[in-house]
C-alpha cells in the first residue's frame, strides 16, 4: 500500500524509453520515501516485460494481459488503473506525457478525484505548509513544471488527494539501470475483473507507428536550427554540417511550426530535453522554452546574425554572422583539419 | 441526419508572443501585456465542427466557454465563424480552478445544455499545455474520447471515424457516439469570420456587458433587437460550489519562480575564415568533435 506506481507504455512488446526513464526517477523517489516501486503493464503478450523492467528496480509488476488491450484505447486502460489504484492506494502515480499518458492520466485523475500535473520537468520530495489551515504535510511530491509559455516555473503539490499524479515527457528524466540482477515480484490479474465489455467502444482500425528515425536525445553532438534559418532549404545546411561532424539535427519550436523541420526534432519544453557534449545553435534566438531543453549541454556554440540574441548569454562561443556563411566554413575547415 | 455538437473553447493569453513586458519586476505575469485570444487548437476544433454542420444540414453547433466576463468575446468569435449559439460560464466561485475543477464545472454546464452527439475541443490550451480538461470532461460525463484528432473522417450509423496524429505516426479509429474528440493543431485552420454573421452578431452581448455599455449601445438596442448572450453562474448549472474553483482543485500551486538562466562567460568570434578555423581546430584538439 501507498507505493509509487509507474504506468508502462509498451509498443511491439518493448517498454518505451519514457517509461524506463520514469522507473529510474521513480526508484530514486521510492528510496527517499522508503516505499516500493511498482509498475503496471496492460497489453498483449507481456511475458518479456518483467525482464525489461526489473533491472530498473521494480519491486512489483502488475500484469494485465489480454489481446484486446493492445493497441491502447482509453476506457479499458482507464478502468484497469482506476480499479487497481482504488485497491492499492498508491501515494504517487507517474506516466509519460505522451499521446497515451495524456489521454489516460486525466481520465484516471478525474475518476479518482486526484490531482494531476502535466509535463513536469522535475519531481522532488518535500514538505508543505498550508498556512491558512495551520497544517504541515510531509513527503509530498513536488511537481515542477513550466507555465505561461515557459516564462515561469511552478511547483505544484497535491496535499490531500491520492495518488499524486504527474506526467513527464520523454527525454526529461535520465534512464539508468538500477541493478541488473534486481528481482521483483509479478502479479497477474484476470482482465475481465477489471474491464467490462462496454469499455470497448473505440476500435483502432488502422495504425502506422514508425520507430523514431531521429535520435536527438542520445546524440553527443547536435546541430540545431531556429526560425532564423529562414527556410527549409537552408535547413539542408544543418544536415550537411551534421553529416560532416557526426551530429544529429535538432530544431526550435518556431522552426518546427514554420515547417522547416519534423516535429520529432523539436528541442525545448514542448519537445525533447537534450544534454549533448556539443550544441551548435544556428539562427536560434533563445526563447526560454528552447533554452530550458538544452541548457545542460556541455558546450554551446551560438551562430546568430543578431549580436544581442538571448541565446548568446548561455553560449560558450558566440559567432556573430550569417549562418549561410558560417556553416560552409565550418564544414570546410573541419574537413581540412580532421584526420 | 442532424447532429447536436458542443464545442469547448477557452480564451487564453497569447503566450506565443511573449515580449519583454510580459513579466512584471516582481516576477509575476503581466496579463495585461498579453492579448487575450481564442485558444488556437480550439479554433481547429471549431472548424471540424463547422465541417460536420456543412455536411449534415440541420445540425446545431453550441459553443461553451468558461472564464471571466470578457470571455464573451469567445462566444462572439464563434458566432462570427458559424456557431449557432453559445454559453459563457462565469462566476467568482470558478476562480483558481485547476483542470479537475474546470472539467467539473464544464460537465455540469453540458448536462444543462442537454442531449448531444459529439463534444469537440482543442487538444490543449496554450496557457497551460496540459491537455487534461477534454478527457476529464469526458470521464465525468461517462463517455469515451478520441484525443489527438487531425480529421473527423465520417459519421455514419452512430459511429465516428477519426484520424489521429500521434508522435510517431497516425491511427484511424472508430468510436460509438456520443463521445468527446480533442483536435490537434495539425488539423485544418478555422475558416475566417463571415461578414454577414459579423453584422448579425456584433451587438450580441451578455447581461454583464450590457451593464457597462455606453448610451450608444443602448440607443442601438432601442432601434433593433440585440441578441442576448447567455451567461451562466455556478448556481445556474447546479454546480456544487465546493467542487468549483480553488476549493474543488486537488492541485495547489506551492511556488512560482521566474525563469533565470545562468549566464556564461562567452567568447565572441566573427565569421572570418581565420577565427572559424581556429575554433574548429580547438574543438578537434579537445576531442569535442571528430
Amino acid at each position: 500500500m501507498n507505493n509509487l506506481f509507474v504506468y508502462l507504455e509498451i509498443e511491439n512488446g518493448k517498454v518505451e524509453d519514457v517509461s524506463l526513464e520514469l522507473l529510474t526517477k521513480g526508484r530514486t523517489l521510492a528510496n527517499s520515501l522508503h516505499c516500493n516501486l511498482e509498475a503496471v503493464a496492460a497489453g498483449s503478450q507481456l511475458d518479456e516485460i518483467g525482464a525489461q523492467v526489473f533491472p530498473y528496480g521494480v519491486d512489483v509488476l502488475h500484469l494485465f494481459d489480454d489481446a484486446r488491450l493492445y493497441p491502447y484505447t482509453s476506457l479499458p486502460h482507464t478502468s484497469i488503473l482506476v480499479k487497481l489504484f482504488e485497491k492499492e492506494k498508491p501515494q504517487i502515480a507517474l506516466m509519460g506525457a505522451t499521446s497515451i499518458g495524456r489521454d489516460l492520466g486525466p481520465r484516471v485523475s478525474s475518476a479518482l478525484f486526484s490531482g494531476l500535473t502535466a509535463d513536469c520537468t522535475a519531481l522532488e520530495i518535500g514538505d508543505h505548509e498550508e498556512k491558512k489551515e495551520d497544517k504541515t504535510y510531509t513527503n509530498l511530491l513536488y511537481q515542477i513544471r513550466p507555465a505561461f509559455g515557459g516564462n515561469i516555473v511552478a511547483t505544484i503539490v497535491n496535499p490531500d488527494n491520492r495518488p499524486q499524479m504527474a506526467t513527464v515527457r520523454e527525454g526529461v528524466m535520465k534512464k539508468e539501470i538500477f541493478d541488473a540482477a534486481y528481482k521483483g515480484q509479478t502479479v497477474s490479474y484476470k482482465v475481465k475483473d477489471y474491464v467490462s465489455a462496454t469499455d470497448f467502444v473505440v476500435d483502432v482500425i488502422e495504425r502506422h507507428i514508425e520507430a523514431s528515425k531521429v535520435n536527438i536525445k542520445g546524440a553527443p553532438i547536435i546541430v540545431a536550427g531556429g526560425y532564423g534559418m529562414g527556410s527549409k532549404e537552408n535547413f539542408r545546411l544543418l544536415h550537411d554540417l551534421a553529416n560532416t561532424i557526426g551530429a544529429e539535427v535538432g530544431a526550435s519550436r518556431a522552426a518546427v511550426d514554420a515547417g522547416y523541420a519534423e516535429h520529432e526534432r523539436q528541442i525545448g519544453q514542448t519537445g525533447v530535453t537534450v544534454r549533448p557534449k556539443l550544441y551548435i545553435a544556428c539562427g536560434i534566438s533563445g526563447q526560454i522554452q528552447h533554452i530550458a531543453g538544452m541548457q545542460d549541454s556541455s558546450m554551446i556554440i551560438a551562430i546568430n546574425s543578431d549580436p544581442n540574441a538571448p541565446i548568446n548569454t548561455i553560449a560558450d562561443y558566440v559567432i556573430t554572422g550569417e549562418v549561410e556563411t558560417v556553416i560552409p566554413k565550418m564544414i570546410k575547415y573541419y574537413k581540412k583539419n580532421s584526420k | 441526419m442532424s447532429l447536436k455538437i458542443i464545442v469547448l473553447a477557452k480564451q487564453v493569453p497569447d503566450t506565443r508572443n511573449v515580449g519583454k513586458d510580459a513579466m512584471k519586476a516582481d516576477g509575476t505575469v503581466n496579463r495585461a501585456a498579453l492579448p487575450a485570444i481564442f485558444n488556437p487548437e480550439d479554433l481547429n476544433a471549431l472548424e471540424q465542427a463547422l465541417r460536420l454542420k456543412d455536411e449534415f444540414p440541420g445540425s446545431t453547433l453550441t459553443l461553451l466557454t468558461m472564464g471571466p466576463p470578457r470571455a464573451a468575446d469567445i462566444i462572439r468569435e464563434g458566432l462570427f465563424r458559424g456557431a449557432d449559439n453559445g454559453y459563457l460560464l462565469t462566476d467568482r466561485v470558478f476562480a483558481g480552478a485547476d483542470t479537475l475543477a474546470t472539467s467539473y464545472a464544464l460537465h455540469e454546464a453540458i448536462k444543462k445544455i442537454g442531449k448531444f452527439d459529439l463534444i469537440i475541443s482543442g487538444r490543449q490550451a496554450i496557457d497551460g499545455d496540459t491537455a487534461q480538461v477534454g478527457p476529464q470532461v469526458a470521464e465525468k460525463l461517462g463517455i469515451s474520447q478520441i484525443t489527438y484528432a487531425e480529421e473527423i473522417r465520417s459519421i455514419k450509423d452512430g459511429k465516428i471515424t477519426v484520424k489521429r496524429r500521434l508522435e510517431r505516426g497516425v491511427e484511424i479509429v472508430e468510436g460509438k457516439l456520443p463521445l468527446l474528440v480533442t483536435v490537434n493543431g495539425s488539423a485544418p485552420n478555422c475558416r475566417p469570420r463571415n461578414a454577414r454573421l459579423i453584422q448579425q452578431y456584433k451587438y450580441a452581448k451578455t447581461a454583464s456587458e450590457r451593464q457597462t455599455e455606453s448610451n450608444d449601445y443602448v440607443n442601438i438596442c432601442n432601434t433593433r433587437a440585440c441578441i442576448n448572450l447567455e451567461e451562466w453562474s455556478a448556481a445556474d448549472v447546479n454546480a456544487d460550489p465546493k467542487q468549483c474553483g480553488l476549493s474543488g482543485s486537488p492541485t495547489k500551486v506551492k511556488k512560482i519562480e521566474n525563469v533565470v538562466f545562468q549566464a556564461k562567460e562567452s567568447k565572441t568570434i566573427d565569421s572570418s575564415d581565420l577565427q572559424i578555423e581556429d575554433l574548429i581546430i580547438e574543438l578537434i584538439t579537445n576531442h569535442t568533435i571528430g
